[in-house]
């Protein structure tokens, strides 16, 4: 527990020293605003009943966001090391390859989730600012953070996937980024529909993120949604658990 | 267990796609030894020692330290190490105490110990000062002891370094030299280079390692009386070149002459003898018989370097 926490605390210090923190918070900060400004002067011409978290997570600046962050924050991860050679420093000392691997996912989860803070502060203000009690559903609000930190569990578990298989932080985002995008893609509705009414179309429709999404963002707690995310994240934790060992086997 | 040597290793073989790098080698080093593990680039000197610290698999034959098999007891093997990796990795935005503190919390020693034994390991590799520099803008000398540093501060049985003094100055590179040797009173050392002189000046034993293979495992002074290239006496007499020729054309034991003008009337002499025999009293003796006056008489040391030569000598690598 000790060493792993050294590792974890190693991880974000890493991500802040290296000046790609700051500067991916400042961005994910900037288009927060942005969105929030966008979504309030909509919300005056038009009112809606709908929670203010729904229409946020609703809008493109959410994926936009998801999308480009993620690989930003868990290229880092192997790569960085591996082309700085601490890997080696690293993997010679008597810590066990799940112990990185979890340390690195964990570091990447802390960062994900400051990325978010500035949204609950712009939520918040304008909570404050607009006096309506109703704006800041607890519920609504709780259960659209559990589905950005579940959704953002799946991405950074990619993006610390693709990070290990290369030592090159460039690839390493390119890779996590394509995974990201692909797996959105499968979850537009489109592409479920195109497949019609079988089986497959099912399946899509019950890995759709964006219905996913909706649902956390109205404050619903779908179990399965739930085991659905914290499955594929395992699945991708496994999978580079694999590829750190397979320097020991290749 | 105790009983076991510090490093054994048997016919270890290491293959890379196309390539071998390691070829079947086998040594031993002994508790308490200082060893140089010496060849040219590519040698396979990093592979085997990224092996032996259980960083990754040999192809075949095995490796043991301290008696655990780095492949079976992996984590056995590297609580027992201090290793240095090539190029020192270091993470470079990190502050030198800092850095220690966390390696040591990676070697898994709690707070007191791992405070107990950064303080000490500073000041053991003179850190003290720049304890609380960020690591990137220290002075490659510095950078260097926090690698060693990193390497000590478990307390391990046997230290590896990957060629320490590469790219240092020589004022750098002595004082990284003078704390190997300091290590060597109190660990086993197992280190890699490419610099003849520094296995010379560190090392009680010397593996010569060329394209996967060991050429040569001994002391560097049996080196050099095994391989008879010991024992060239030069001396620089003033006498002319038919005198000098007639004086030690005779002489026992003498194999070859070289006589060549230098200015002022001297004449440089080379002699050769047989193995094992020191031929400068003879020498002396002589130019004092023939009252010549003598300005140098050296019995050339041959270098690390000459054995060197003479054992890579027609297994240059290729291009």
């Amino acid at each position: 527990m000790r060493v792993f926490m050294a590792l974890v605390r190693r991880e974000l210090a890493g991500a802040f020293n290296a000046l790609t923190g700051w500067v991916v918070m400042a961005a994910t900060a900037l288009l927060t605003g942005i969105s929030i400004v966008d979504m309030v002067t909509k919300l005056s011409d038009r009112p809606t009943d709908s929670p203010v978290t729904e229409l946020f997570y609703q809008s493109a600046y959410f994926w936009v966001i998801l999308l480009v962050v993620s690989p930003v924050i868990t290229m880092r991860t192997f790569a960085a090391e591996k082309s700085s050679g601490t890997y080696e420093a690293l993997m010679t000392t008597p810590v066990g390859d799940w112990q990185v691997v979890l340390a690195k996912y964990t570091g990447s989860m802390l960062f994900f989730g400051l990325v978010w803070l500035p949204l609950l502060g712009v939520l918040l203000i304008l909570r404050q600012v607009t006096g309506e009690a109703g704006l800041l559903d607890p519920g609504a609000t709780a259960g659209a953070f559990l589905g950005v930190m579940l959704i953002g569990s799946v991405y950074m578990a990619m993006g610390c996937f693709a990070s290990s298989l290369t030592r090159s932080q460039i690839i390493a985002a390119m890779v996590s980024f394509l995974l990201g995008i692909g797996l959105w893609i499968v979850s537009l509705r489109p592409v479920s529909t195109h497949m019609g009414d079988g089986r497959w179309a099912r399946l899509l429709d019950e890995l759709s993120l964006l219905r996913h999404m909706d649902d956390f963002a109205r404050g619903i707690l779908d179990s399965r949604h739930i085991v659905l995310h914290v499955t594929v994240t395992f699945l991708f934790l496994f999978l580079t658990q694999r590829v750190v060992e397979s320097r020991r086997w290749k | 267990m105790e009983a076991a040597p510090m490093i054994e290793v048997r016919e270890l073989t290491k293959r890379y796609p196309g390539r071998t790098a390691v070829n079947g080698i086998s040594f031993t080093v002994g508790r308490g030894e200082v060893v140089g593990f010496l060849g040219p680039n590519g040698a396979g000197k990093s592979t085997t020692m990224r092996i032996l610290s259980a960083f990754m698999p040999a192809t075949s034959g095995t490796a043991r330290v301290a008696g655990y098999d780095v492949f079976h007891e992996p984590d056995e093997v590297r609580r027992r190490i201090g290793y240095m990796p090539e190029n020192n990795p270091l993470h470079l935005d990190m502050r030198v105490r800092e850095y220690l503190k966390f390696r040591a919390r990676l070697k898994g020693m709690g707070w007191g110990r791992s405070r107990e034994r950064v303080d000490t390991v500073l000041q053991q590799c003179g850190l003290t000062d720049v304890q609380k520099r960020i690591i990137g803008q220290l002075s490659k000398g510095y950078r260097q002891r926090v690698g060693l540093a990193d390497a000590l501060i478990h307390e391990p049985d046997l230290i590896i370094l990957d060629e320490p003094t590469i790219g240092l100055d020589p004022h750098q590179i002595r004082s990284v030299r003078a704390l190997i040797q300091e290590l060597g009173r109190r660990h086993t050392v197992l280190l890699s280079t490419h610099i003849l002189s520094e296995v010379e000046m560190t090392c009680s034993r010397v593996l010569i390692l060329n394209r996967g293979e060991i050429l040569a495992v001994d002391t560097p002074a049996n080196l050099e009386r095994n391989l008879g290239l010991d024992g060239q006496v030069v001396a620089e007499v003033a006498a002319s070149a038919s005198e000098l020729r007639d004086a030690f054309r005779d002489l026992p034991d003498l194999e070859r002459l070289d006589l060549s003008p230098l200015e002022g009337g001297f004449h440089r002499v080379a002699l050769t003898p047989r193995p094992g025999v020191d031929l400068r009293p003879v020498v002396f003796d002589l130019v004092g018989q023939r009252g010549w006056r003598l300005r140098e008489l050296t019995r050339s040391r041959h270098t690390l370097e000459d054995i060197f030569v003479h054992l890579t000598r027609g297994r240059r690598e290729d291009p």
